[in-house]
């Protein structure tokens, strides 16, 4: 079976987040990484190939993007991926890189595809839904887990107030979430000098509109300072949430 | 024309999600003068689905197959998608909780339709349809355009206000022809803790970060939870330590709540734990260290120790209780 992980190239999680005059991300000094979801669902897939080696044949990466965000795909390959696929255009929207994702796996037949269950910049939630309907498999959202059992393969979901197991026939994508693995897996010295001689294979988009567009940034609404309360009187702060604040 | 909801059951009931839902389709169907249809797929009784018509369903139509019993995205957006189909839907409202993830994006390839996922307020114009959603986690906000001639709009639970409309819903029984070929994964296994408030549910929040010390240390913390109705939470190292179970971590790879109350007692509030709680309308933080970013993004704030703030808090919740 040969698993397929969607990566995200985002900024790291502790940017601070600017804008420029006519309304972009100010890109000056961020460090790109791969989306959090994205890590672990890798770590998970190198997981399951090292503990089954005849079952699980490869592991590739995915991304569209631009040739700018290599060193992310090669960040992918260093922790283990096998080869690394990159779509050569800007992510227009979340229903875009799902139809570019679609054409990949269409022409190279994955068994596994995992994507995370939201990318940090756009907080969508939705290529990986959007991924399998394109494809027509099934699709199994909120996965805190993967495991073979005999070469049969279930799937742990989260729902409110638990989890169910799950399992569903291959071709399947699973998108993925908290709990997938604990933590990332880093890439070793030799990853990294092997990272350069595996293969980013490029291809071109397909003609696929996206359906949405930014229109304009905001930074989030300015905050008043905190109000601090004397920690021996917490009548104080009792007092103002039942009564001025009405919370309680 | 219509707007589409879709409700989700819990056990064949309703909660205030749902209510909120349609309180916000409503004001959506307001803004382009058409009528809300909610779509119910399960066992929900007559009376229940009647609830809808009182926050401003027009119709409500209820799809009760057994195959329809455990949550497949496949099947349910194509039940979803044909509805939307035959009610002429211009805009469907899910909500942004785990069903909503998992069936929007999979009803926006169906309609072609563009998916403004975690919106918060009612669209800002309908001409270009505009909405406002927040990204970068929460350190920034955007105004999306959304081209297609379908909508799809995904909710923030606890983001909009529940409006009674008294109105009353038609409902409809509808005897869906289900291709069972779509159902194509199987719950073998269901562990699930019932009549626990839910994190995601809880309006009032009280949650635990490394500053409490120890796993033994958490009675307070509890009981200041249980004294005001709330749910507990915590951060990720807390979780990760085994301290609390896993459902509590909040925050960016966590889960991301918008409660009234977020009561944060030792957490430093670093940017990926804000990120899943900066939508709380009021934030209240307890810490040691008075240089703590957490009270950067914290209305009320106590400097002090964990142990000693916490009965202090619960003394003073139990004498309002009281007086
Ligand atoms: C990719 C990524 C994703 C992440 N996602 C999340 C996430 O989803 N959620 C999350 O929470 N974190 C997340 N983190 C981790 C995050 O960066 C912080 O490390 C974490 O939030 C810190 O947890 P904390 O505040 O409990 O602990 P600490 O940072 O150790 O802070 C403990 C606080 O307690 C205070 N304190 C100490 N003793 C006392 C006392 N006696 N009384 C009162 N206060 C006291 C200290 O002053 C300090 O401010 C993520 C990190 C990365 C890199």
């Amino acid at each position: 079976m040969k698993i397929l992980v969607c990566i995200s190239n985002v900024p790291d999680t502790t940017t601070k987040i600017k804008f420029t005059g006519d309304n972009e991300l100010d890109t000056t000094g961020i460090q790109w990484v791969i989306n959090p979801w994205d890590e672990l669902s890798l770590t998970r897939a190198l997981e399951l190939k090292d503990s089954n080696p005849g079952l699980i044949e490869s592991v590739t990466v995915a991304h569209a993007g631009p040739a700018s965000s290599e060193p992310t795909i090669r960040k992918a390959l260093a922790i283990g991926a096998d080869s690394a696929i990159r779509v050569n255009a800007e992510p227009l929207d979340a229903f875009f890189v799902a139809a570019q994702l679609e054409k990949v796996i269409t022409e190279e037949n994955f068994d596994i595809v995992l994507c995370g269950i939201e990318s940090s910049d756009f907080n969508g939630s939705t290529v990986g839904g959007m991924l399998a309907e394109f494809l027509g498999y099934p699709s199994v959202s909120a996965v805190s887990g993967i495991n073979i059992e005999n070469e049969d393969i279930v799937i742990k979901r989260e729902i409110d107030g638990g989890s169910e197991l799950v399992s569903v026939p291959v071709p399947f994508v699973a998108i993925v979430q908290k709990g997938i693995a604990i933590e990332p897996r880093i890439a070793a010295m030799r990853g990294i000098m092997m990272a350069r001689k595996k293969p980013i294979k490029v291809v071109e988009p397909a003609d696929v509109n996206a359906l949405t567009e930014v229109s304009s940034y905001e930074m989030p609404p300015e905050k008043e300072a905190c109000k601090f309360i004397d920690p021996d009187n917490p009548e104080e702060l009792i007092d103002i949430l039942q009564n001025k604040e009405k919370l309680i | 024309m219509s707007v589409l909801v879709y409700t989700e059951n819990w056990d064949g009931k309703f909660k205030k999600l749902s209510f909120e839902l349609v309180s916000y389709a409503y004001g959506v169907a307001s803004m382009i003068d058409t009528d809300v249809v909610a779509v119910s797929i399960g066992d929900v009784d007559d009376g229940e689905l009647e609830k809808l018509g009182n926050y401003g369903a027009k119709k409500v139509i209820s799809v009760n197959k057994e195959e329809l019993k455990g949550l497949d995205s496949q099947a349910y957006a194509a039940v979803i998608s044909e509805i939307a189909g035959r009610e002429e839907a211009a805009v469907l409202v899910l909500s942004n909780n785990n069903t909503g993830k998992a069936v929007a994006p999979r009803l926006s390839v169906k309609l072609n339709a563009g998916v403004g996922a975690g919106v918060s307020k009612l669209p800002s114009s309908t001409d270009p349809f505009t909405v406002y959603k927040r990204v970068y986690s929460g350190n920034a906000y955007a105004n999306i355009v959304i081209k297609s001639d379908i909508k799809i709009l995904t909710l923030e639970q606890n983001s909009f206000e529940v409006n009674e409309t008294g109105g009353n819903a038609e409902i409809e029984q509808m005897d869906y022809d289900l291709d069972e070929s779509l159902v194509k994964t199987e719950i073998r296994d269901v562990s699930k803790q019932t009549g626990k408030l839910l994190l995601t549910d809880a309006e009032i929040v009280v949650s635990g970060g490394r500053g409490m010390k120890s796993p033994d240390n958490w009675q307070p913390l509890v009981e200041l939870a249980e004294l005001l109705g709330g749910a507990t939470a915590c951060s990720r190292p807390v979780s990760d330590e085994g301290w609390r179970p896993h459902e509590e971590h909040t925050g960016q790879t966590g889960k991301i709540i918008a409660p009234n109350l977020y009561i944060a007692v030792g957490i430093s509030g670093a940017t990926q734990h804000i990120a899943g709680v900066s939508s709380s309308k009021c934030i209240v933080a307890v810490n040691n260290d008075k240089d703590a970013p957490v009270f950067e993004s914290a209305k009320y704030g106590i400097v002090g120790d964990a142990m000693k703030v916490l009965p202090g808090l619960i003394e003073a919740v139990k004498n309002t209780r009281t007086s």
